[in-house]
């Protein structure tokens, strides 16, 4: 039953870093090649019906995480209690920032709106990928000083940073040189994603200039990607033991590969889908891999007094996880009906939907 | 430290409940003006309701970005709380998640931006969903407060956990229905005296009349109809629910320190004074409040002497205002929309220039009921979390030091004047222009 719950867990956050990826994505773009009023309007049509039902899929994520994890959501939310909150934030600034612009005519009023959006995103993007590398890394559970607990064995606090900027340091901290090089990562890789959204779904004059900054972000995200694994064991000292038990695994790590390196014929591509099928199963199998080598844990202890949290004991009751899938797959099958037709409807370009003229 | 959890919460709720109480209402009417509009072939109607969408989509964002810290907050804050009845509240909270917001999101952006893609009939059908998904939003969220008021359907293992041993009864719980009927009540009053107060501010501007004829006439009919339901039958049953299984709550609601020996009387005004156990300055009828909660003069109501001082709500002076507030307001709105509604039918109503005066200025207190209508049923179930099962105190985060909730509170209060304000600058510029009239399809 937790097995079940954890893989619907799973599809649902990658589903949520893919669909609001691509706005994080066409934030970061916004802010750096937007320069003309023609370019941002492309890009806030491209995602303006959309964002908000993408955001969804975050509060679904909670929802199903504090239903069937509760102990994980518990711990995880109030021991990451300052970078959570900063998110909430920075939703706020990303959502106002889309929402309120068109809302006056005055260009103080929209440069205002176009950097709350932009920045908000660009950070976003960084927090999404520093919470990964954070889980990976794993955390003091219990708060162990001197061998002792000086917490309930599954708390934890985290403060922003620590003196060292260290993942192997006796008190960690949420940012570390580790955390942040997933953090550059994920900001990388969300821009290649939002870019290719934007050429999928406008017929902009930076489309082509887009399908350059994707290849040399590529290049980029090829070598940061080389370096992380090069640096993996300090937090993981065998990343690969769940792959060598379980060979099938493997094919998660290929999707990457095969992503990652599908994006360098980005100038080649007829169809102006296919960069965004390429960097959606790069998503798709750098989260998998990463949650699959940590497998069955789901926030590994960094002492050896406390256990790591695993699916198992931070799971709810079985009785509740059984009746929940009932209503999960009626509520999954109407989902999907939604989605096709919110896509069916806004299919194809999106250059004059009209989105922010209030 | 519990303060300023409290705090922090209570500021993001009630913060975050200013707008759904629109959202959800005016779901309800603009779907209703676009059915008007199918019906009769006025584009009045669909004019009006184009205009609404307007102030629906600021405020649902709003609504929206308020509304995802409230999800966080029980781990942030409460991670004791989340961790022990998660298995149970996680179920409500996770059915929000996946039946009513999904609806509501998908549909948003279909029902703004579809008109001309969908065609008249499949864009009502879209305003109808992203109604539907804002009602169960609230039902579901409902029957979550509900069972933290009156826990049903688990048991409680030796970890303390709470443990769903019925699926079933969280949704056949008797607090549930009467306590979600009369709050969307309270969401429709609310819309309706925003619709009516714009409707009102036209016509005395002389400007967008047809409009604000149209406005102030739903806004009156809408309004007065969900004011008197929101007293009789659905307030009077929630009430009745805080009788029977939350009984000093009441008390303290309804200010009676004392048992009154052939029947209680009801209180209108007054200042409790806890200490002595008293209220000060009392205006009274009597044996009235027997009556309205037993059908019997004489009937006993328990007073706060009759319960032990550890079982008694925390901030009985709190509760007591925050529903004499409530019910002070519900019998205002009944009385002026039912003289608006009297001078409407003597077709004297836009010409009656107090009652839209009135009208305008009443815009704000809704939004005041509303709340004090939440801050009766929470502050009536402090002490405690789980009602008689877990309190306040031992739920929240046992991790996170108070200088840390200080901070995040002080940056939620200068983040939600920020959003006040320019709710407050856009919502005027938007009315201040007023409805535009479409040529005739």
């Amino acid at each position: 039953m937790e097995l079940f719950w954890y893989i619907v867990l799973m599809v649902m956050l990658v589903t949520y870093i893919i669909l609001d990826g691509y706005d994080f994505g066409a934030g970061i773009i916004h802010l750096f090649f937007g320069k003309n009023d023609k370019d941002k309007k492309a890009i806030t049509n491209a995602i303006g019906p959309f964002w908000d039902a993408n955001e969804v899929w975050l509060i679904a994520v909670g929802g199903v995480l504090f239903f069937a994890f509760p102990t994980l959501y518990a711990v995880s939310f109030s021991g990451f209690y300052l970078p959570l909150i900063f998110i909430l934030w920075l939703l706020i600034f990303r959502a106002i920032g889309l929402e309120l612009r068109g809302q006056l005519k005055n260009k103080m009023w929209e440069a205002i709106w176009d950097k709350s959006f932009g920045l908000a995103s660009l950070l976003l993007a960084l927090f999404f990928g520093i919470a990964l590398g954070n889980v990976v890394r794993g955390v003091n559970l219990g708060m162990v000083t001197d061998g002792v607990s000086t917490h309930e064995a599954h708390y934890f606090f985290l403060p922003l940073w620590n003196p060292t900027f260290s993942p192997n340091a006796e008190h960690l901290g949420i940012i570390d040189w580790f955390t942040l090089l997933l953090g550059i990562i994920s900001v990388v890789a969300l821009t290649i994603h939002g870019a290719n959204w934007i050429i999928f779904k406008t017929n902009s004059s930076i489309n082509e200039r887009l399908k350059k900054v994707v290849f040399n972000l590529n290049i980029v995200l090829v070598l940061l990607v080389i370096c992380s694994v090069f640096v993996w064991h300090y937090v993981d000292p065998q990343p690969f033991k769940n792959f060598m038990e379980q060979p099938l695994l493997w094919v998660l790590p290929g999707i990457t590969l095969f992503g990652l390196f599908g994006l360098f014929n980005v100038k080649k591509f007829k169809k102006h889908g296919l960069g965004f099928l390429f960097s959606s199963l790069f998503l798709l199998g750098g989260l998998s891999s990463t949650v699959a080598s940590i497998f069955p844990k789901v926030l590994p202890s960094t002492n050896d007094v406390n256990p790591s949290l695993t699916i198992h004991n931070v799971a709810a009751d079985d009785y509740g996880l059984s009746v929940g899938v009932y209503w999960f797959i009626i509520a999954a099958v109407l989902v999907v009906v939604y989605m096709f037709i919110q896509y069916r409807v806004f299919r194809g370009k999106m250059d004059d939907v009209g989105y922010g003229e209030h | 430290m519990l303060f300023y959890d409290r705090m922090q919460f209570a500021f993001t709720i009630t913060f975050h409940y200013l707008f759904p109480q629109l959202t959800m209402g005016l779901a309800l009417i603009v779907v209703y003006f676009k059915w008007r509009f199918l019906r009769t072939k006025e584009t009045v109607f669909n004019d009006a309701a184009k205009f609404w969408m307007k102030i629906f989509a600021l405020n649902f964002v709003m609504g929206v970005v308020t509304g995802i810290p409230m999800e966080f907050q029980f781990g942030t804050n409460w991670a004791k709380f989340s961790e022990l009845t998660g298995g149970i509240i996680g179920q409500t909270l996770a059915m929000e998640g996946m039946f009513s917001f999904f609806l509501e999101s998908s549909f948003l952006g279909l029902f703004l931006f579809g008109e001309k893609l969908l065609g008249q009939k499949l864009h009502f059908l879209t305003g109808f969903l992203v109604f539907l998904g804002s009602w169960a939003s609230g039902y579901l969220i409902i029957a979550t407060h509900s069972w933290m008021q009156h826990p049903v359907g688990y048991e409680i293992l030796e970890n303390g956990k709470f443990v769903l041993n019925n699926f079933g009864a969280l949704f056949s719980n008797p607090w549930l229905l009467p306590s979600f009927l009369h709050n969307q009540m309270g969401s429709v009053i609310t819309t309706s005296f925003v619709i009516a107060g714009v409707g009102a501010f036209y016509i005395l501007n002389n400007k967008h009349s047809k409009f604000g004829k149209l406005f102030v006439k739903t806004g009156v009919i809408f309004g007065l109809i969900s004011s008197v339901l929101a007293a009789f039958p659905t307030g009077d049953l929630a009430a009745k629910n805080v009788v029977k299984h939350q009984p000093v709550a009441f008390a303290a609601m309804e200010g009676i320190f004392e048992t009154e020996e052939g029947g209680s009387e009801i209180i209108l005004i007054g200042q409790p004074d806890v200490e002595n156990k008293k209220l000060d300055n009392k205006l009274a009828v009597p044996n009235v409040l027997s009556f309205l909660t037993y059908q019997r003069w004489d009937a006993e109501i328990k007073g706060l002497n009759e319960f032990d001082e550890s079982l008694y709500p925390t901030n009985i002076p709190g509760l007591y205002y925050a529903y004499h507030i409530m019910v002070g307001l519900g019998t205002i709105f009944i009385a002026l929309l039912g003289i608006a509604l009297i001078q409407l039918f003597r077709k004297k109503l836009y010409s009656t220039k107090w009652i839209l005066w009135l009208l305008v200025f009443m815009i704000p207190f809704p939004y005041i009921a509303n709340t004090a209508g939440w801050y009766t049923a929470e502050l009536g179930r402090q002490p405690w979390l789980v009602y008689n099962l877990l309190k306040t105190a031992d739920g929240i985060s046992p991790n996170v030091s108070s200088g840390n909730t200080l901070f995040t509170l002080l940056g939620f209060i200068g983040l939600y004047l920020l959003l006040g304000m320019l709710f407050l600058i856009l919502a005027g510029k938007i009315i201040n222009k007023g409805p535009e009239t479409s040529k005739e399809i």
